[in-house]
């Protein structure tokens, strides 16, 4: 009698983590966020958060077609479904449909399928798409409305979220208002200080909960905040990313906001911007094109949090996640080039360690 | 540089952390509290000759021989190599080649006996009182018993205890700690026969040679660590039993020296060069029975587990029991299971037949039913880092295989892969279910046959230079002996001429004055 059928070496036991599971894990740990999103601006964030999520398993599938790979394998492994929401947490909530379905063809066909397809793109493909549309479309990108929160008199009905999402021209004036992070930097690049400005914007207390102007899953710095520990108890991810994007951008706005406070917001306010958060937790904790090694990814999460702040602090664009991170995507071959473990039994240039008592 | 870790905080004083490691399902719970049960004599023996590292035993019996219990039957063959000895009496029906317990299947030379069911001694070795042995004693006693690694190793011990002759030794570390799931007859040696092992480990001690022993026991084995603090302070005047970690691969040999003693072995180097040996706690219990009852090693203990065994057991078996026997033993297999191994799920060999037999290092026979085992389907590598935490070894499991799937086999030695011991941590996290261990072994492979290759190219060329050489000088001594007969024939010749001149010279001389002469 002959038994098994592979002679394959061992283990022959496995842990039976999948890369489905990992994707199912963080998907539910965006979900507060994401509710606080679709509470606060209504229909049209609901609809736009569906268009960008199915147009992204749409163009993997076709990619896939193309390709000529399996589908039931790739296509349910959950990485398009999470490229496509990670995206439509980043885009103005009442944006029209083709925003959405455009990041989607960005995200997925560009950024991702043609490196190769999961595992092999160079840079997180929701922050290509974010940086390409914000480039691209800076008037449907910084569009932002108020929270309306589901309920309320002034949130719009599902017919008007229809038109809105899927409308030909945007009828939305009236409800519209700057983000905190644009209007901030705007009133300083205008000469204002910052005690002149502060009164005007949302306070840091309903920044931190989310009751603010904002990209449909980013208001909320509490509940991405929440999702992200819950996504380090699971193991999913390790602190060292999150706690270094937070603390190279607190360390840079502390620095900047201690030599002027009155031409500097506090590290206080820029880590409760959900932004940063979502940076932090979700996008710069991206397995494919984060480091390796712990030390690897001290460095690069530090040095995102720091870029942050300066795009923030210098740049024209008022928020600078994206960039930074893609910035830092490009240099993680060289992190994990560079900085590697030490081999047991060898010192860090790979010598075999000496024998103590050595005489030579 | 040294990351802060939260785990430093937590872990117990007294062992020396490792990097990495898993915590597999151990499924221990199987077969943990069954005692080991003595297997009746199979209805048929095939004894490999080869079950050691090294060179393959001789075969001294032929077919048709009646053989008995304890008999040598193959003889160690150079250094490294182990007798092999008859594991009951009865017949002889065939030495020849026969498939070895081995993923391979491929054959190797094999003493098949029918054994007569009388179970009968021969001779045996004479009784050693190991207060009056000598360390030579001992050592030749291990080598004559065929006694080898029986952590699944199977590197031959008396090799091992003879290394206090090159090394200054000072502590022997005895492997308790059985990392690897499922197997229990480790930790059910050390509960059933605690003084035969220390008397075993005692004896060890003495052919080395140190004063030092710790026997390490992974922490989820508190019956066995307890009896062993019982009779441990026989063996040795330092000796200790160190619970260890639960953490796969700590035992792993130089994994293990790392954590009792905080001693890292160098890269390329033997645990023998920082004066520690490490043997198994099985090993030390065949030493036992081979000095004080002159018993050869012809039975050990195994386990046999897994959901695909209708009752699984630890047992102690004859070495060449089919494992078709050992599984019918055992209430038979519940259905044709995913994998049937010979030793652990991390570290051991699938088998293609369940005729081919149990040998000296086999510490388990498991059928592992689907529930247990890998999927088969694996996705790309998603970069998540997972393999490089896990590894105890310090390596990037991700780019060796990189480098390994694109033929770049130097590329991958210059990042580690000939530091990797196989331990599968990597493929047993790997979230895309990659068989990375697969593509290591591929390599290692490929290169040793490479290395082979090359050293026998370099060798042919090596041989050919000499002989042109030899020739040379054949030719040149040829030649010079030649120039020097030439030379002497020359010279010969001359002096015949030279002789001739004279002759003809004093001829002609004298011929006028011939008569003068005569005159003279």
């Amino acid at each position: 009698m002959t038994v098994g059928h592979a002679i394959v070496s061992g283990p022959h036991a496995h842990s039976r983590l999948t890369v489905t599971n990992t994707m199912v894990m963080v998907m539910i740990c965006l979900l507060p966020a994401t509710g606080m999103g679709f509470y606060q601006f209504g229909w049209p964030a609901v609809l736009l958060f569906a268009v960008t999520v199915g147009s992204a398993v749409g163009f993997e599938a076709l990619c896939l077609l193309l390709a000529r790979r399996p589908l039931e394998r790739f296509l349910f492994d959950g990485s398009a479904v999470l490229s496509g929401w990670l995206l439509a947490m980043t885009l103005p909530p009442w944006a029209p449909w083709w925003v959405g379905a455009a990041g989607s063809f960005i995200a997925i066909v560009i950024a991702k399928q043609v490196f190769g397809g999961l595992g092999q793109n160079l840079f997180n493909p929701a922050m290509v798409a974010r940086a390409m549309l914000l480039i691209a479309l800076p008037v449907q990108m910084t569009t932002w409305v108020l929270p309306e929160p589901t309920g309320t008199a002034g949130a719009p009905a599902f017919h008007e979220a229809l038109a809105i999402t899927f409308g030909a021209a945007p009828q939305i004036d009236a409800f519209t208002g700057a983000s905190t992070l644009g209007f901030v930097t705007a009133q300083l690049d205008g000469g204002a200080t910052l005690d002149a400005i502060m009164p005007q914007t949302f306070s840091l207390h309903d920044l931190f909960i989310g009751r603010v102007a904002g990209s449909m899953g980013e208001t909320s710095a509490l509940l991405l905040l929440a999702g992200g520990i819950l996504l380090i108890l699971t193991r999913v991810i390790t602190w060292h990313i999150p706690v270094s994007v937070l603390g190279g951008a607190a360390a840079l706005a502390g620095a900047l906001w201690l030599a002027d406070p009155s031409h500097f917001p506090s590290p206080a306010w820029h880590l409760s911007s959900g932004a940063m958060m979502l940076c932090a937790f979700f996008i710069a904790t991206d397995y494919v094109t984060s480091p390796l090694t712990l030390t690897g990814q001290l460095i690069y999460g530090a040095a995102i949090g720091v870029l942050i702040v300066l795009i923030r602090t210098f740049g024209s664009f008022p928020e600078g996640a994206a960039f930074a991170v893609l910035l830092m995507n490009a240099c993680t071959p060289l992190l994990d080039h560079y900085i590697r473990p030490r081999i047991f039994g060898r010192d860090r240039k790979g010598k075999p360690l000496g024998i103590k008592g050595d005489k030579a | 540089m040294k990351l802060f870790s939260l785990d430093a905080l937590k872990r117990s004083t007294g062992v020396f952390a490792i990097k990495g490691g898993i915590h597999p399902e151990t499924r221990k719970y199987l077969t943990a509290e069954s005692a080991v049960e003595k297997m009746p004599v199979p209805s048929i023996l095939r004894v490999p000759l080869q079950q050691h590292i090294g060179a393959q035993a001789e075969p001294l019996v032929k077919r048709d021989d009646h053989v008995l219990k304890g008999q040598l039957i193959g003889k160690a063959r150079g250094p490294v190599s182990a007798n092999v000895h008859a594991p009951t009496s009865g017949r002889v029906l065939a030495v020849g080649m026969f498939a070895a317990p081995h993923p391979s299947g491929l054959p190797v030379m094999t003493v098949t006996i029918r054994p007569d069911g009388k179970d009968e001694w021969g001779p045996r070795l004479p009784r050693l009182r190991p207060e009056e042995a000598t360390p030579d004693q001992i050592a030749d006693r291990v080598l004559e018993a065929g006694i080898v690694g029986m952590g699944g190793a199977t590197f031959p011990a008396a090799v091992k205890l003879g290394l206090g002759r090159k090394y200054d030794l000072h502590t022997l570390v005895i492997n308790a700690a059985e990392c690897e799931p499922y197997l229990t007859c480790d930790d059910r040696l050390l509960r059933e026969r605690p003084e035969e092992v220390v008397d075993g480990i005692a004896m060890m001690v003495k052919a080395l040679g140190v004063s030092k022993v710790i026997v390490a026991i992974e922490s989820n084995k508190p019956k066995a660590i307890a009896e062993m603090r019982r009779h441990i302070f026989a063996a040795a005047p330092e000796a200790s039993v160190m619970p260890v970690p639960t953490l796969y691969p700590m035992g792993s040999e130089k994994h293990l020296v790392r954590t009792v003693l905080g001693l890292e072995t160098p890269a390329r180097a033997l645990t023998a060069e920082l004066g520690v040996i490490v043997h198994n706690a099985a090993t030390a219990h065949a030493v036992h029975k081979a000095v004080r009852y002159g018993e050869p090693l012809i039975s050990r203990f195994l386990t046999v587990s897994g959901r695909g065994v209708t009752a699984p057991k630890n047992l102690e078996v004859m070495i060449g029991t089919p494992v078709s026997e050992i599984l019918d033993f055992c209430g038979g297999l519940k259905g044709e299971p995913d994998r049937l191994l010979l030793g652990g799920p991390m570290m051991g060999m699938p088998i293609q037949s369940v005729r081919v037999p149990v040998i000296k290092g086999t510490n388990g026979v498991l059928a592992l039913d689907r529930s247990e085992t890998r999927p088969e389907q694996s996705m790309p590598c998603i970069r998540c880092a997972g393999c490089v935490t896990v590894c105890p070894c310090g390596l990037t499991p991700l780019e060796l295989q990189a480098r390994i799937g694109a033929e770049d086999l130097d590329g991958a030695v210059d990042i580690g892969l000939m530091d990797c011991v196989a331990c599968g941590s990597c493929s047993y996290v790997c979230p895309s279910n990659i068989p990375l261990v697969q593509s290591f072994n591929y390599a290692k492979g490929k290169l040793a046959a490479l290395q082979s290759q090359k050293h026998q190219q370099e060798e042919t060329k090596r041989l050919a230079e000499a002989r042109k050489a030899r020739e040379e000088a054949v030719a040149e001594a040829k030649r010079l002996a030649m120039e020097k007969h030439k030379a002497a024939q020359a010279a010969k010749k001359k002096a015949a001429e030279e002789k001739k001149r004279r002759e003809a010279e004093a001829a002609a001389a004298a011929a006028p004055d011939a008569p003068t002469e005569a005159a003279e």
